[in-house]
């Protein structure tokens, strides 16, 4: 019973010490996102989300196929994907270029790992897709307009 | 339960994963009925390693729509092999799963 008692004492003296780290700031949110890249996904344009994300934002565009659905009926789940025959294709971007912040997502692929990537977005009205992939150091696009009846992004 | 759903398939040496993820989503835009913004909670990296090889990273932002599915193909696996995957979210909430390759 005593050593039980201890094992709590221990613990609440655990989380005791972390709940001050947090507090002092020491274990902020941002440390959790170390890697996050945050700077792309507030950046307004296009063009700074490429440079933020990709490094670059001159692009040619290239065999890309964009696959997502003319109309959306619904802004708040758009299927998008994407998918090339470029090889040695090592990130993805998806951007939805009139969204406030218009980078979607982005991909870092490994070894091995085909140029193909499938999610659904939120798009806050009718807009180009815009899929640009980085191949060999070079950044190519592929382009496709989605119509959206209602946007997904407010409410 | 683990809050990911994923199936890795192969097929002619090709592995296709599929993956839904139970998460809110939220932009941080919206307001709830008193008029008040729910704050942003959203996923911001989702990983994949298959047998201990990275194969792919996504860093996503709040346009990810809610439930989040996610899907990709790779080389180099075989049926048997152990996918893992795991998301880390802005409030540092996680989640990992391991699924084998059939």
């Amino acid at each position: 019973m005593n050593s039980k008692r201890r094992v709590f004492l221990k613990g609440t003296l655990a989380t005791g010490t972390v709940g001050v780290a947090v507090g002092a700031g020491l274990l902020t949110p941002s440390t959790v996102l170390a890697d996050w890249p945050k700077a792309a996904f507030q950046a307004n344009s296009l063009s700074d989300a490429l440079k933020s994300a990709l490094g670059s934002d001159s692009h040619s565009s290239g065999d890309i196929t964009i696959r997502a659905p003319d109309i959306a009926e619904n802004g708040a789940v758009v299927p998008i994907t994407v998918e090339s025959t470029l090889s040695g294709v090592t990130d993805i971007a998806i951007l939805a270029v009139a969204n406030n912040a218009p980078l979607t997502s982005s991909y870092k692929l490994g070894e091995g790992t085909k140029a193909f990537v499938a999610t659904r977005i939120k798009m806050g009205e009718t807009s180009d897709i815009v899929a640009v992939l980085k191949a060999n150091g070079q950044l190519y696009s592929g382009t496709k307009e989605v119509k959206v009846t209602i946007g997904g992004c407010g409410g | 339960m683990s809050s990911i759903r994923v199936r890795a398939q192969i097929e002619g040496g090709v592995t296709n994963v599929r993956a839904l993820i139970s998460h809110p989503m939220e932009t941080g835009q919206r307001r709830d009925q008193g008029g008040n913004t729910i704050p942003a909670h959203f996923i911001t990296e989702v990983k994949a390693e298959c047998n201990g090889r990275h194969v792919l990273t996504a860093n996503w932002g709040p346009a990810i729509s809610r439930n989040p599915y996610l899907s990709f193909q790779f080389e180099g696996a075989a049926a048997g092999d152990t996918l893992k995957l795991s998301w880390v979210d802005n409030n540092g909430e996680s989640d990992t799963t391991e699924v084998r390759i059939s």
